[in-house]
């Protein structure tokens, strides 16, 4: 039994074990491994292992960790895994404006086992470090070919802390010109909301220009916008619509026009590499997040990049230490008098960026162009059989071609049937896909979701993903409960509403998880 | 992460209780629109609209709303007024009412409305769903206020309410997905205009007040939790900015709404929801001013004027403040109104413009443009002001 040829829809149904917290499965005295006592000779060169461990940082007690042997612990994590739908299990083109490409696990083994990475220690000396600092250097240098610009940073640790190095270096640079008016920071309702909230946690005000009928940020409120209050612009294009926007070169001329710099957010610049670059579009600024267009997988704000970089008027802001080269040694600089400083400790996530010079070397110059050329294929082609669907339609600019990522609407569906776009992003789940993303909000979009099929995904897996978007419209039409009442094959059947809005539903730790319990059972009745 | 359990033991969950709604239907309701009478307030009008031919029109609107409630009939339980005002139309589409209270067929009058609704509350309706105009939600807010949550069919000529759905069958879904506990409430204005005035050639609309109703999910994800959070957290931020940047010699009308009470709570001084009140120094000086007073506060004064978005409609100027008069306003100068509202508020506008209705053409003129809307704490949004 397999995918059904003829309608691409697989019978799927996820796996449910009923899995404890890996907590609540101790059992007191249960050890992964036993470890055994020192052999005589290094019991007397190092004593009992512990006493050489200064007092004030031993242990009085022992931690409360789980007690749990090896193979309840792998039996568990892979339980676990079974009960994930992410982006190596399925098709993942739902997660519109992430970028969620293939990331080669070859990489992974490289960043993680290579023993140049896997145990080097960031407080070696620069001279023991050589092969990542080139990594890093080089890195540098091939982000400044893709982007035009000078000078990259890879310290800050995901996009929106790229986006906050940015609006940090702006500051400076205003403020070592003696221009101390500039408090604004102009924005666009369809930018990611990092380029209101980064800037705005650097001490920036913030002014939003809505989009206008064709879903572009309007000019002329942009024009209205500035003045020699004006710091920066930060925007984004193609926006979160996938719609391109040709006359950017008027928005950078006009924030130019009042001394204002312009920050290009290319967090996802999946459509751009090697077509379109933040230098010739007039940009100051820009940032690449690693894990998006560079193929570095997302791992849970763990392992991301947000690259920032700028024109060589700006670079004397980064942020240090800085990589350089004299010629026969790569080394850390780290003392630069007009720096911002540091956004991250030691060099941010170097395993993250020999991922990415992997991903660059594979591919070359030509790759990286093509990789966008297929990423925009692929929206296109995704755009076109989803407009066929009864219910789906695209708000802005329906007849243009989109650049690597799309929002569409569901509205007419909710119009027709009542089944608005979570009850669709709920059925997904049955046919073996992962949820879309919506929208950021406000929606502007209504009922919105937006995809995003990446260059790694191939005709088969977007004929596969339109079918069950077809079928789930189908049966919102036919047996719209159908839908409302969805998932119908998740271990989960009926999902709460957000919980994101009730805190003391939410625990990230144990002794979070029992505080919480026992407060929740202390107030509901037994 | 880890979610708590919401409730310890595994025992079988209590059904529910049935939600209560109230259905009613105004049946008059739009019977003037069709035969270009602009309305249909008041007995001679509706005399004049049967003569010319007018036939009911809400009662087919209401069954397009109630069709689309159908899918929870056994969620609910039905309450309605007889014959014309609801019955009829409740058992149309299949459905069993509870009816109450009695009427002369063929006669009804806004007095029944509001008599209707005041014997639903009683009954403990959880919502009330009705179809008609801005007549008929004048009439309901008022015989019960904000005490019952309600929500409009759009039957009538005049459509300015914001406690209207978009079309029947949207308004049956909304309904629905409310009393499935899958939407919030949110205070929506009730309007209406001088339907004489209006067939005189001039739009001169009131802000009466406001009714409770379900907030439409259109711009929004749907939230569970109760109250209404998010329009109120972006009050709260929009209140403090304006605060922040109060320049204490400088005078504030702070114009009516929502948004608007929200600073004067801030600075906790009484606010008049549907009036103007003067702010200086953090310190009331007047309360609910009319134009004349105003024109002698504003006369010798730097004075800045706190503006609130009509929701629906997008009005700043012309609906609800009309005691800002052109003279008020040129003598204050443009330069100083500050237009307040949430970003929701302004994307619920889908790309329209604001609106600004002062009388004074050429002052509107001045008017449009950009204007910079306060939408938050440090946070604002271009938004072009026009007039209709």
């Amino acid at each position: 039994m397999g995918r059904d040829p003829s309608t691409l829809l697989r019978k799927y149904h996820q796996a449910k074990w009923d899995e404890p917290i890996i907590f609540e499965m101790s059992v007191p005295g249960e050890r992964g491994i036993l470890v055994r006592r020192a052999e005589h000779e290094v019991q007397d060169e190092v004593g009992d292992g512990v006493s050489a461990i200064p007092a004030s940082l031993r242990r009085t007690n022992p931690s409360r960790l789980p007690e749990i042997n090896q193979v309840r612990v792998l039996r568990h994590f892979l339980h676990l895994s079974q009960e994930t739908m992410g982006t190596d299990v399925t098709i993942d083109i739902s997660q519109g404006t992430c970028t969620m490409k293939y990331s080669p696990k070859v990489q992974e083994h490289i960043a993680t086992r290579h023993p140049g990475m896997a145990e080097i220690h960031p407080l070696q000396p620069d001279s023991s470090l050589q092969g990542l600092l080139e990594v890093i250097y080089k890195l540098d240098h091939f982000l400044r070919e893709i982007s035009g610009l000078d000078r990259f940073t890879f310290q800050p640790g995901g996009g929106a802390q790229g986006v906050y190095t940015g609006a940090s270096i702006i500051r400076a640079y205003h403020a070592a010109r003696g221009d101390t008016k500039r408090s604004e920071v102009i924005t666009t309702m369809f930018s990611h909301p990092c380029d209101s909230a980064a800037p705005a946690t650097a001490g920036f005000k913030i002014i939003t220009l809505m989009p206008d009928n064709m879903g572009y940020p309007e000019v002329n409120a942009l024009k209205a916008a500035l003045s020699d209050r004006t710091a920066a612009i930060f925007v984004t294009n193609p926006e979160d619509t996938g719609i391109y926007n040709p006359k950017i070169d008027q928005y950078v001329q006009a924030a130019h026009d009042v001394g204002a710099l312009c920050y290009y957010d290319q967090a996802n610049a999946n459509g751009m590499l090697g077509i379109a670059r933040a230098k010739e579009a007039g940009f100051d600024l820009c940032h690449f997040n690693l894990h998006k267009t560079f193929s570095v997988p997302h791992q849970c704000m763990g392992g991301s990049v947000g690259a920032v970089g700028c024109r060589k008027e700006l670079a004397g802001f980064l942020p240090v230490p800085r990589v350089e080269f004299d010629g026969q040694q790569y080394y850390f600089e780290h003392e630069a008098s007009e720096s911002i400083g540091k956004v991250r400790s030691f060099f941010g996530n170097p395993q993250s960026l020999l991922k990415s010079y992997a991903w660059i070397m594979q591919l070359g110059a030509d790759g990286l162009r093509e990789a966008a050329e297929c990423s925009v294929l692929n929206n296109n082609y995704l755009e076109k059989k989803l407009k066929e669907i009864p219910g789906v339609s695209v708000r802005y600019s329906a007849d243009k071609r989109k650049l690597e990522q799309n929002r569409y609407s569901w509205e007419k569906l909710y119009q027709d049937t009542g089944v608005g776009t979570e009850d669709v992003m709920r059925r997904m789940a049955d046919y073996g896909l992962q949820h879309y993303w919506m929208s950021h909000h406000p929606w502007v979009v209504p009922e919105p979701f937006t995809l995003e099929p990446c260059e790694s995904y191939s005709r088969d897996d977007l004929d596969e993903y339109v079918a069950v978007l077809r079928q789930i419209s189908k049966e919102a039409y036919e047996n719209p409960e159908l839908v409302r009442s969805a998932p119908h094959n998740q271990v989960v059947h009926k999902v709460p509403e957000p919980s994101i809005d009730q805190p003391e539903r939410i625990a990230v730790t144990w002794r979070q998880y029992l505080k919480k319990k026992a407060k929740a059972q202390d107030v509901l009745p037994g | 992460m880890a979610a708590v359990p919401e409730e310890k033991g595994e025992g079988p969950r209590r059904p529910a209780r049935l939600k209560k709604l109230g259905v009613l239907v105004n049946p008059v309701a739009g019977m003037g629109g069709r035969v270009g009478l602009k309305g249909s307030d008041g007995a001679e009008i509706l005399r004049q609209a049967r003569q010319l031919g007018a036939v009911p029109h809400s009662p087919g609107r209401a069954i397009q709303a109630l069709q689309a409630i159908s899918r929870i009939k056994d969620q609910i339980e039905l309450t309605t007024y007889p014959h014309e005002m609801g019955e009829d139309e409740v058992r149309a589409c299949g459905l069993v009412p509870h009816v109450i209270g009695s009427i002369t067929k063929g006669a009804t009058t806004a007095e029944d409305t509001r008599r209707a609704v005041r014997q639903m509350e009683q009954q403990g309706i959880d919502l009330l769903l009705f179809a008609g105009g801005d007549g008929t939600a004048r009439d309901i807010y008022h015989a019960v206020g904000q005490r019952v949550p309600a929500l409009g069919i759009p039957a009538g000529v005049k459509i300015h309410s914001a406690v209207y759905a978009v079309t029947p069958r949207h308004a049956g879904e909304v309904a629905a997905r409310f009393l499935e506990g899958k939407l919030n409430v949110h205070v929506a204005e009730v309007m209406d205009i001088d339907e004489d005035a209006f067939r005189r050639g001039t739009v001169s609309a009131t802000l009466l007040g406001y009714l409770q109703s379900p907030k439409d999910r259109r711009f929004v994800q749907s939230v569970k939790s109760g109250g209404i959070q998010g329009e109120r957290e972006a009050q709260l931020g929009i209140a403090a900015d304006v605060i922040d940047q109060m320049n204490s010699a400088w005078l504030y009308l702070v114009g009516p709404g929502t948004t608007t009470r929200a600073i004067m709570e801030q600075l906790e001084l009484p606010a008049t929801l549907l009036g103007v009140d003067v702010v200086r120094d953090k310190r009331l000086v007047a309360s609910d001013v009319n134009e004349s007073e105003l024109k002698q506060l504003v006369a010798d004064r730097s004075t800045k004027i706190v503006l609130s978005v009509i929701g629906g409609q997008g009005y700043i100027l012309g609906r609800g403040n009309q005691q800002l008069s052109p003279a008020v306003l040129t003598k204050v100068g443009t330069e100083n109104l500050i237009v307040v509202a949430s970003k929701e508020k302004l994307v619920s506008l889908a790309g329209r413009p604001l609106l600004v209705d002062t009388g004074d053409e050429q002052l509107d003129q001045t008017l449009s443009g950009y204007l910079k809307v306060t939408t938050g704490f440090r946070e604002y949004v271009m938004v072009k002001v026009g007039s209709e």
